[in-house]
């Protein structure tokens, strides 16, 4: 794309990110109407059934005694102003909760999405130009094999291999408890908790990247331009990694926008299993004392990220494939 | 019927798949037979390593037998994955006929639809709904269904958008058929191939969702399923590993099993492309 189109494509993107966002808030204020008893008591989470103070509060804040129109206005206002409600259980404004535990999870998922990725295209790329052969088939039944198998069983195999029987990695958490360490030996503390959670979430994708690969970079090298360059004698290499697989790559970026929500779904499943102080933990936590109000925020958050995401490979593919139109 | 047969038995792979889900299916229907009484019951005592005192696969934290628990859970795991199937399978088909049919504006506005229920994480969607509407098996299937059929509409209006320009659906429209028997009666047996590929891949996802919703909690307190097994192995997996492995590899071998029927079947339905997926489309 030229770069002066940029800004317009930009301008649409968000729009239409900002509309998405929009229909989600509303979507949560359905649900919170949807759900059988009231909904002051839905907001409040069961826990907070019993204090009348704080559900005649949320009724005059969200104006449940007005008509619908103006309880849905009242809702998405206070949304949009980041007031995601209040935990009464946790005593905490559900926006303060869940900012405190974001880092975790974007560090658990941005590392099992890049080993993913690094790990699933070179995979693909290697069973590509091996086709047929035992690499291949070793290669697509690995792939077969994670497509099947629950996230939340892998990584408590991973636990059960590698922290009960072998004992080479910690089992949960993020840091170790009560040793207080700094600089490098911190960093290196919280890899080693890193590894198993980030290995359980990053494998299923490295198989669905592995087979996208492979299947587009079979697609590219029957192509023509592939051709001349191989008859201009660029070296074999060469042709692999500069014609063949970067054009393969295109289709990985669009899926890793469409995989993105799957990825922050799945970190809840992990972060349950690892007790990895994420806002997927945070979810769990949530579930077990029907904490409404926090689960209705990690959903329209772990939406906005997903948003953010999708956006932002909207954005790189433009950049990065010139052939992309501008619509 | 004997030519598809033939078709689907060339997939190696396929023909081992359906074996393993008459296996799954066979264990479901026998389960009162092979485990009488209720799978909640205390069998033997507490922890029981796997073969010990006629415990198969083992004892649970409270004597409960993990082979039964498991016998058991195949019944629930099949009848979620098949009723959540079909209830997205008739939000998707409906929505992807009227889409790719009516075109215009309605599509466009079904496709905005779709592509925000693609978009949203829809695990945590699930999760969101299972809690508000209380867990049980009505409200997992609900929300099974709620955050799959998708996929299901995208086919559909792809399929429908091809053949509505058709010779036979113009000749029927020149008979003067209403639309809905135009919908239901000439594009609709042409589409299905795609939509049955879809459907047997949709079990397999569905049960893999129910599975890690009853993980966390979320399943129906009164049913004994794969995923409630592997929750309460959690905490014991130091001292009794034998809890959350064997209910993993039920799942595992459903899916899987349920996968490679997909595949078989799609090689079967779609002859032509069978050979070139060999070459390895995903």
């Amino acid at each position: 794309m030229e770069l002066g189109k940029l800004p317009g494509f930009l301008a649409r993107r968000v729009v239409k990110a900002a509309i998405v966002v929009f229909a989600i808030v509303i979507c949560n204020f359905l649900l919170v109407h949807a759900a059988p008893g009231d909904p002051a008591s839905v907001m409040a989470g069961q826990s907070g059934a019993a204090d009348p103070i704080f559900l005649e509060q949320l009724r005059r804040q969200f104006g449940l005694d007005q008509p619908f129109h103006v309880q849905l206005w009242l809702y998405v206002k206070s949304v949009l102003m980041l007031d995601l409600g209040f935990s009464h259980r946790q005593q905490m404004p559900v926006a303060v909760l869940i900012a405190e535990r974001l880092p975790a999870t974007l560090l658990l998922t941005g590392a099992a999405f890049a080993f993913a990725v690094v790990g699933g295209v070179t995979l693909g790329a290697l069973a590509a130009r091996q086709v047929g052969r035992w690499a291949d088939s070793l290669i697509t039944i690995i792939a077969l094999t994670f497509y099947a198998t629950p996230l939340f069983w892998v990584g408590l195999m991973l636990v059960l291999v590698f922290s009960v029987w072998l004992e080479w990695l910690p089992s949960f958490g993020m840091y170790s408890v009560g040793m207080n360490l700094t600089g490098i030996a911190a960093i290196i503390d919280v890899a080693r908790h890193l590894l198993l959670p980030a290995l359980t979430l990053g494998l299923f994708y490295l198989a669905v990247y592995a087979r996208l690969t492979r299947a587009t970079m079979l697609e590219v090298a029957d192509q023509d331009f592939v051709k001349t360059a191989r008859a201009k004698g660029v070296p074999e290499g060469r042709v692999q990694r500069a014609h063949v697989l970067r054009n393969a790559l295109l289709p990985v970026i669009t899926f890793a926008g469409i995989q993105a929500g799957q990825l922050v779904g799945g970190s809840i499943l992990v972060e349950t299993v690892f007790a990895w102080p994420g806002i997927g933990r945070l979810a769990f936590d949530a579930l077990l004392a029907r904490d409404y109000a926090v689960l209705l925020g990690v959903f329209f958050c772990t939406s906005v990220i997903v948003v953010l995401f999708n956006l932002g490979t909207d954005l790189l593919y433009a950049v990065i494939d010139p052939r992309v139109e501008v619509g | 019927m004997l030519d598809f047969w033939r078709r689907y038995r060339r997939n190696k792979g396929a023909v081992v798949g359906l074996a393993i889900l008459i296996c799954v299916i066979l264990l479901a229907a026998l389960a009162p037979v092979l485990f009488p009484g209720s799978p909640w019951d205390m069998a033997a005592a507490p922890f029981l390593p796997p073969g010990e005192m006629g415990m198969l696969l083992g004892s649970d934290s409270l004597g409960r037998d993990v082979a039964a628990g498991i016998a058991h859970g195949a019944r629930i795991s099949l009848m979620v994955g098949a009723v959540s199937t079909i209830c997205a399978l008739s939000v998707g088909v409906t929505l992807g006929a009227i889409a790719g049919y009516l075109g215009g504006i309605a599509d466009d506005a079904v496709m905005r639809f779709t592509e925000f229920f693609q978009t949203i994480p829809s695990f945590v969607l699930a999760i969101l709904l299972v809690a508000i509407f209380t867990p049980s098996i009505g409200s997992v299937v609900t929300a099974i269904a709620i955050v799959s059929w998708p996929p299901v509409a995208r086919v559909v209006r792809a399929e429908f958008l091809s053949l509505r320009g058709r010779e036979f659906v113009q000749a029927a429209e020149v008979l003067g058929k209403s639309r809905i028997s135009i919908v239901i009666g000439d594009i609709l047996p042409n589409a299905l191939s795609p939509i049955i590929v879809l459907a047997s891949l949709m079990v397999a996802t569905a049960i893999l969702l129910e599975s890690a919703l009853s993980f966390l909690g979320l399943g129906d307190p009164n049913l004994m399923t794969w995923g409630f097994l592997i929750g309460t192995g959690r905490s014991v997996i130091r001292i009794a590993w034998w809890m959350s492995v064997f209910p993993g590899i039920a799942i595992f071998l459903t899916v899987l099993s349920l996968n490679l029927v997909g595949e078989g079947l799609s090689d079967a339905l779609n002859p032509r492309l069978a050979g070139r997926r060999a070459g390895g489309a995903p």
